[in-house]
């Protein structure tokens, strides 16, 4: 299980002799496939390679500030009067969300191979803060894509990333949210082949990105891992994580594939609900196809137009998903819900209140499912949550729902 | 695959040789992709490619605009396939096929679109040019089916590179279609034989790194032996594509190249000035390729 992707990015194999189900691949023009071979290339030999891992390490120990925390939210618990829930606090690394453990892999690899100019994507911003971030430490040019809608509901990182140095380029086109700024950063990408490393944000796009993407965050579950070990001698009964593109999910998941006693839970985006036809729950609501890259579960018309997606967390509000999560769906080694806008905010709200902290509203989906689960289980089991990210990126949207009538009221 | 290394220069015993397996290749066969690039041969004269997006800016337009195709000068239609998300195009045909898509374009639509057009023109090659997805939603094989039923000629898939494209190039060979290939000024030396050898109808050569319509052509660059390399690995024509955009450029590519597309420009004039607009622009690019190879 932990062996995939195969030589050519495929996540799954086959089946009673007939090819299964197969998630990945490397769907992209021409012009691409050379350089992606190249970085795969580049990745292989730094994957191996001490200086670069050291590097890495020292890095994340003392510019991001690993490790994170594995925190026992003990009233959280309470209120759910079940469970025990942990949070893997990535909203306490450098940045503010997990986001920066992959940017800072990917930054480094592309210094390894002389590049100078970084492009990315963004959603909700903290990828692209993160992209600005390494970019400014190692001194390489930064381009950031981002959708208009996103640019307006997620102003303090804007703000955060030309502060950083960033260009920033708004995305018009088609819905203007994360999956548009996409296309654009690929454009981009297929007309500066010579100097320019695209450091996609998340578990998806061509190979190898998913595979390096997850394993620059495995560190998460690396790391929960030992956590519990040294604590409880033993391995947590359930882990939960939200899943936009699905990075932080498996980063926390990788560590733990082959345990199968302990169970994977990923929390989708169920926006307005997934019968109103505007959520982001591709896994839920939407087919195989192939987009950006990779074959996937997409949202998508009955004549195979990628539909819009819906979510309150910019971050969440993609229409496709990682190939592997396609993949752990389809054997069933994960299990996969769907969190509707309401039933995240209600826990940015009750996870400020009863532990103090300001989750985004990414995590607060896995949040929300997490004490949904707390609740139906025994006080000896031990739940994990990926809080993935800190909500001050969201405090406009927050407010807006949740004290509309202001924070004093 | 024992293909030619394209670092060392061939004898002129070796090219003539390569030259005459290119006309008995065009000749062969009963494709009216061979049919129509052998008589270009025999003329003397590059192939004018038109690229409209079907559907664009409404079926009824897109209709009429390419069954007029041919005798304002196109010699093989290139009809784009809309896509919600197309990452390999520039603005113009990006717009296109966001016209395409709101004016309520379908697969089938295109498809019916041409079986359309073939009840007046059984001899121009058409060749569908469009992203993976849809297909894979129709079903690939129920879509190959279809297609060749349609008087569909060719496929150009732009994201479905050769590693995976092995099952749907045989599928659509057995039916008649051919799978044309893709080279990229990034294809290194290495890659082609693979990339040559399962393509079928002629090789797309695309000019220049980018997007659809991004910039305008340089042939005195590194195109020019890029072209010369590649027709001595290659038996099948070369159509180069991206950035002609006028007459002098249609011209520049005829002398070199087999065949000559034109899309980003074809498309704008769709928008600027309708369907005579497009005609005209298309008859202006082929009178240039007309006379390229006289005059040159
Ligand atoms: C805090 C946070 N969590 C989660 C996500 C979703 O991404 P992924 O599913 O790749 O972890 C984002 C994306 O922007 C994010 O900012």
């Amino acid at each position: 299980m932990t062996d995939f992707p195969d030589a050519n990015g495929f996540f799954g194999d086959a089946r009673d002799g007939e090819p299964g189900p197969r998630y990945g691949g490397r769907y992209v023009a021409e012009t691409l496939m050379p350089l992606i071979g190249e970085i795969e290339a580049a990745y292989d030999a730094a994957r191996i390679d001490p200086d670069f891992q050291a590097r890495l390490h020292e890095l994340q120990q003392d510019y991001v500030g690993r490790a994170t925390p594995l925190y026992f939210a003990e009233r959280l618990s309470e209120h759910f009067g079940g469970a025990q829930i942990y949070l893997k606090r990535e909203d306490l690394n450098h940045t503010g969300a997990h986001k920066i453990n992959n940017a800072l892999g990917q930054a480094l690899l592309a210094q390894r191979m002389g590049r100078k100019r970084l492009i990315a994507e963004t959603g909700a911003g903290m990828h692209g803060v993160a992209v600005a971030t390494v970019a400014a430490r190692l001194g390489l040019t930064c381009v950031i894509y981002m959708g208009a809608t996103d640019i307006e509901r997620q102003q303090p990182n804007v703000q955060r990333m030309r502060l950083l140095g960033a260009e920033i380029v708004p995305v018009h086109n088609g819905t203007a949210t994360l999956k548009d700024a996409m296309n654009e950063a690929l454009r981009d990408w297929v007309a500066n082949v010579d100097d320019t490393f695209y450091i996609i944000g998340t578990v998806a796009g061509p190979a190898p990105y998913p595979r390096m993407v997850r394993d620059f965050q495995a560190v998460i579950g690396r790391e929960t891992r030992e956590q519990m070990i040294d604590r409880h001698g033993r391995l947590p009964d359930t882990l939960v994580a939200c899943v936009g593109g699905g990075s932080n999910a498996m980063g926390l998941f990788h560590a733990f594939l082959d345990d199968t006693d302990v169970a994977l839970v990923g929390a989708e985006a169920a926006g307005e609900g997934l019968d109103s036809g505007r959520h982001a729950a591709s896994l839920n609501g939407g087919a195989p196809g192939i987009l950006h890259g990779n074959r996937t579960y997409l949202l998508q018309s009955d004549d195979g137009q990628i539909l819009d997606a819906h979510s309150i967390s910019a971050g969440l509000d993609y229409p496709g998903v990682g190939p592997e999560h396609a993949y752990l769906h389809d054997s069933g080694r994960a299990s996969y819900v769907a969190v509707t806008d309401d039933e995240a905010l209600g826990a940015v709200s009750l996870c400020c209140r009863l532990e103090g902290i300001l989750p985004a509203l990414e995590s607060a989906h896995a949040l929300h499912e997490a004490g949904r689960l707390a609740a139906t289980q025994r006080d000896d089991q031990v739940i994990v949550v990926c809080l993935s990210g800190r909500g001050d990126k969201d405090m406009d949207t927050i407010t807006r729902h949740l004290m509309p009538e202001g924070i004093s009221a | 695959m024992n293909a030619p290394d394209a670092s060392t220069p061939m004898t002129t015993a070796e090219r003539a040789s390569r030259e005459t397996d290119r006309t008995e290749a065009l000749s062969r066969g009963e494709s009216r992709l061979a049919k129509r690039f052998a008589a270009l041969r025999e003329a003397n004269r590059a192939a004018l490619i038109t690229y409209v997006m079907a559907g664009d800016p409404d079926p009824a337009t897109s209709r009429e605009l390419m069954n007029r195709l041919p005798t304002a000068g196109a010699d093989i239609i290139e009809l784009g396939m809309p896509f919600s998300d197309p990452m390999a195009d520039g603005v113009a045909i990006q717009r296109a096929g966001e016209r395409a898509l709101a004016g309520g374009q379908t697969l089938a639509g295109t498809l019916d679109q041409v079986r359309d057009f073939r009840q007046q023109d059984d001899d121009t090659p058409i060749v569908l040019m469009g992203y993976l997805n849809p297909i894979q939603r129709f079903g690939e094989t129920r879509f190959l089916e279809a297609a060749s039923d349609a008087g569909v000629d060719g496929l150009i898939l732009v994201d479905l590179p050769a590693e995976h494209a092995a099952t749907l190039t045989a599928k659509a060979r057995d039916l008649g279609l051919s799978r044309i290939p893709l080279v990229a000024p990034t294809t290194p030396a290495e890659r082609l034989p693979a990339l040559l050898a399962q393509g079928d109808g002629f090789v797309y050569r695309i000019a220049f790194n980018g997007v659809t319509g991004s910039q305008s052509l340089d042939l005195e660059g590194p195109l020019g032996s890029a072209l010369a390399q590649l027709k001595q690995q290659t038996p099948l024509p070369i159509a180069v594509g991206f950035g002609v955009r006028n007459a002098e450029s249609a011209a520049a590519v005829a002398r070199v190249a087999d065949a000559v597309v034109v899309g980003s420009a074809l498309v704008e004039r769709l928008v600027e000035s309708g369907v005579e607009g497009a005609l005209a622009l298309t008859e202006t690019l082929a009178e240039a390729i007309q006379q390229a190879r006289q005059s040159g």
